[in-house]
């Protein structure tokens, strides 16, 4: 908004009409296509986490790091840590109605999933090269 | 603006707390709680990664904590919760499409739901408990 408007017409009244900014339902449709993707990832990751119970460290390290193994688990890791991020973030905006706190909780939601999710892709990449 | 103006007193809408629970519903907040466990055990699968990376020590300090008593008992509430919300959100994803909203339908799915996670998490353990015996 500038400081001196050229008329006397509100934001509002001079949007109105043009439509959504086409952003809008954004993180509605990626919650459904990560979630749609989530279900084979996440097949396959559980069964890859069966195959490593009870493994030894230099065993699990191997097979984490195969070729097949570390795509199948980076991309689970993308889908799933960017599907809660959105999940949590609705949740936050339902119940945190006070400003700050809200605010506050959203960008470290963000911080987390950020955090956590480049730290596992970190893990499989160095198990995978191997340095 | 001399005065912000005084919000008027205006009936709210009702929330949560005055509704007679119903499946549908609950089965909705249990896909939120599932929702929200799963993201705090994310720092699990975080952990074992790390210690995947760090070596033999913080692996074998993993494998102490994850096959603990409470370690399994965190690790099978997890797993339901991971069936539990994948079949929920394939629900969802279905009547997304507009379809399943029928009262037999409805009711069907979200019986399916509850009692396909509780039989895919003993079937997962029972797999899992036996590569545990066949592979140590």
């Amino acid at each position: 908004m500038s400081a001196r408007p050229s008329n006397m017409r509100t934001p509002l009244g001079r949007v109105r009409g043009f439509g959504s900014a086409k952003s809008g339902t954004e993180d509605f449709i990626r919650q459904r296509l990560t979630a749609i993707a989530n279900i084979p990832l996440t097949i396959a990751a559980v069964l890859i986490v069966i195959a490593l119970i009870g493994r030894n460290h230099a065993a699990v390290a191997q097979i984490l790091g195969s070729t097949p193994v570390a795509i199948v688990m980076v991309l689970f890791i993308i889908s799933v840590f960017y599907h809660m991020r959105i999940g949590m973030q609705v949740i936050i905006e339902d119940w945190v109605h006070e400003e700050r706190a809200k605010y506050a909780l959203l960008i470290l939601n963000t911080f987390f999933a950020v955090a956590a999710g480049f730290s596992s892709i970190y893990a499989i990449l160095k198990l995978s090269f191997g340095v | 603006m001399a005065q912000a103006k005084v919000p008027a007193e205006r009936p709210l809408s009702p929330h949560l707390m005055i509704y007679r629970p119903v499946l549908s519903m609950v089965m909705s907040i249990v896909h939120r709680i599932t929702g929200i466990a799963l993201y705090v055990g994310t720092l699990l699968f975080v952990w074992w990664l790390l210690a995947a990376v760090s070596g033999p020590a913080a692996y074998a300090t993993f494998q102490s904590v994850a096959s603990s008593f409470i370690g399994r008992l965190v690790l099978l509430g997890y797993t339901w919760a991971l069936i539990h919300h994948m079949l929920g959100g394939m629900r969802y994803l279905i009547w997304d499409t507009g379809r399943g909203f029928g009262a037999v339908e409805r009711e069907w799915l979200l019986r399916a739901n509850l009692a396909g996670s509780i039989l895919l998490t003993i079937i997962l353990w029972v797999v899992g408990g036996y590569l545990m015996g066949g592979l140590r």
